[in-house]
């Protein structure tokens, strides 16, 4: 129950920190390229779009700081995040939302999927260690320094450009509207898999080293030895003794490096002209487009915590001793 | 460290690009964005080794200028952020009590943080950022790994026999964390400059390749910039595969290096391929 307790502190102060920078960070910049905008498109964007506005991006200055955060949270409580400029002044919320549902699909099965396949190779790798498979050690090593975007823009030139297996880009075809149909679903998933399968081969390396070192270390205890020695089958030691204890540290990791990896996988879409958050992102760095910014790194930011908690849950089903109360 | 046959070669490797940096000018048959409007986007060949640009420039002399701007970075990144590890990581492990836990959470927040869309965001409020901030950036984003470790480190250490009597003999606290303590983190400290290395040296090529960093900045991500920019893919693939080689080269060496550290800190690791040979010789040997 206490370490309950202390994961939900640290998840609502997290939280809290996000929320925090995300309302300092505009009060840093240099110039301000928000009131010129208002300036320069006076009368289309009403009084109070332009008011929030104001409030997020701490051009009220006849206001305290004090007074400038509660309002800022007042607004942030209601789900507004302001307008994009770049999207015809459409809210922020909006915008984000038609986005991120596409990343929280590709990111997160890739991601989800190269952790269990890295995992289980690893285990196999660290279980028969100095046989054959020790091969697929500097093989991992080289691919986990691969920059996502670049395997991307290889895999494009190779698949789709050049063996015509995968489109190139887009989430769907050209001509299509989103709905529920086989043919839609069929499509997206045409177009998913080639950015898909780029992500769980650039993060695979990682986590099979990851889980190899740690299957060596599980070996060399007793409770191994032990189960050996009882005569168990070789598949209930490799996976209910070793891999079972093995595989708790590496989930942690997991839980850890979430902002690393989406953060890096965010690229990928700009390269598959993938229409998610990532390349939503990049669009409005260039358009100079700072409520969406603001927005897309809160939502980033926060998505990365829900499944950081995610993570969490994972790792208490299988650690037992969370459970127990005292740790 | 140095007898491990992985840390030398990943040495080795490191020495290398650090050699192509240094003596770029002299390497490099041309300068780095010098045209020759009469070889535009031809493959590689003898003048040109690894082919040209889209303006005539080579791409070889691209790689090797642009080494400079990656280790320069990278290494000022590392060093920085190794710096706000060791202060943070050590103070939370040796410090008890909320002074501790804060400092605790805060790495644990800056964990959590996407490092990526925050670089971005920051870097793209600058026009020109110069080569120190893009590695301060870096490092504000990056040590929160390094401090994580260091305080798990730094709290076993706390309540070992030498430091317990370090205490009981009055020595004071910034004598116990500099000659007791630290030198038993330097393995610690040592993977986590490494890794906030690769971490920085990602990044930067990333955030170049997006085009948040200047073009002028010249790095392996700038080629790979302008390599997409200027309709380098598929067919033009000594313009791109190149400078993606060299990240990865560079980030395998890297880890390398860290393998090597992490062997000598864990030696059950070290052993692991060698000893389960030697076993199965022996059962062999005896049901033989």
């Amino acid at each position: 129950m206490r370490l309950l307790l202390r994961r939900a502190a640290f998840y609502l102060f997290t939280a809290w920190a996000a929320i925090t920078i995300n309302f300092f960070l505009p009060r840093m910049l240099k110039g301000d390229p928000v009131s010129a905008y208002l300036q320069k498109n006076q009368g289309l964007v009403s009084p109070e779009a332009a008011d929030a506005l104001r409030t997020l991006f701490g051009l009220d200055t006849g206001k305290s700081l004090a007074e400038q955060y509660a309002d800022y949270w007042v607004l942030l409580l209601s789900g507004d995040l302001g307008r994009s400029f770049s999207h015809g002044l459409a809210p922020v919320a909006d915008v984000i939302a038609s986005a991120l549902p596409w990343t929280v699909g590709l990111v997160g099965i890739a991601t989800v999927l190269s952790f269990l396949l890295g995992t289980t190779l690893g285990t196999l790798v660290g279980w028969f260690r100095g046989g054959r498979g020790d091969v697929i050690v500097p093989v991992a090593t080289f691919f986990s320094a691969v920059p996502y975007f670049w395997m991307g823009l290889i895999a494009i030139a190779v698949f789709a450009t050049g063996l015509g297996w995968f489109p190139a880009s887009h989430a769907y075809g050209k001509g299509t509207t989103p709905e529920f149909s086989a043919q839609f679903i069929g499509e997206v998933i045409a177009h998913g898999t080639l950015p898909a399968l780029t992500v769980v081969l650039a993060s695979l390396g990682g986590w099979v080293l990851g889980m190899r070192n740690m299957m060596i270390t599980v070996l060399d205890e007793d409770y191994v030895t032990v189960a050996q020695a009882k005569g168990l089958s070789r598949r209930r030691v490799v996976f209910a003794y070793a891999a079972r204890n093995a595989v708790l540290p590496q989930l942690s990791s997991f839980a850890l490096a979430l902002g690393f990896i989406v953060g890096g996988t965010l690229v990928m879409e700009l390269v598959f002209s993938y229409p998610g958050v990532g390349k939503l992102l990049l669009d409005a760095t260039n358009a100079k487009d700072y409520p969406l910014m603001q927005g897309l790194f809160l939502v980033i930011t926060l998505t990365v915590l829900v499944a950081n908690l995610l993570a969490d849950v994972a790792y208490a089903a299988l650690d037992p001793r969370t459970r127990q109360g005292e740790v | 460290m140095f007898t491990n046959r992985k840390s030398i070669t990943g040495l080795v490797i490191l020495g290398l690009f650090a050699l192509l940096a240094a003596l770029a000018d002299v390497v490099a048959p041309f300068g780095p964005l010098e045209k020759d409007y009469t070889a535009l986007k031809q493959p590689p060949s003898a003048t040109h080794w690894l082919g040209t640009t889209h303006l005539g420039e080579d791409i070889f002399s691209q790689i090797a200028h642009g080494t400079r701007g990656v280790l320069l970075v990278g290494l000022t990144a590392g060093v920085l952020a190794t710096l706000v590890a060791v202060i943070v990581g050590v103070s939370a492990g040796f410090l008890t009590g909320w002074r501790g836990e804060s400092l605790s959470a805060l790495s644990n927040v800056f964990l959590v943080l996407p490092a990526i869309p925050l670089m971005i965001i920051v870097a793209s409020q600058y026009d020109d950022p110069s080569l120190f901030l893009i590695s301060a950036v870096l490092a504000i984003t990056g040590w929160a790994w390094g401090a994580r470790v260091l305080r798990a480190q730094t709290m076993s250490l706390r309540s070992r026999d030498f430091v317990q009597a370090a205490r009981a003999n009055g020595e004071p606290l910034w004598r116990i964390i500099a000659v007791e303590m630290l030198p038993n983190l330097t393995a610690v400290i040592a993977s986590s400059f490494v890794g906030t290395v690769t971490a920085a040296v990602l990044g930067l090529t990333t955030l170049a390749f997006v085009g948040v960093i200047p073009i002028t900045n010249l790095n392996w991500g700038t080629i790979l910039y302008w390599a997409q920019q200027n309709g380098a893919f598929p067919e033009f693939w000594w313009w791109y595969v190149p400078a993606g080689l060299a990240i990865a080269l560079l980030g395998a060496a890297l880890s390398l290096i860290s393998f090597g550290i992490d062997e000598y800190v864990n030696p059950r690791l070290r052993s692991a391929g060698e000893r389960a040979r030697l076993q199965k010789k022996r059962t062999k040997r005896s049901t033989a």
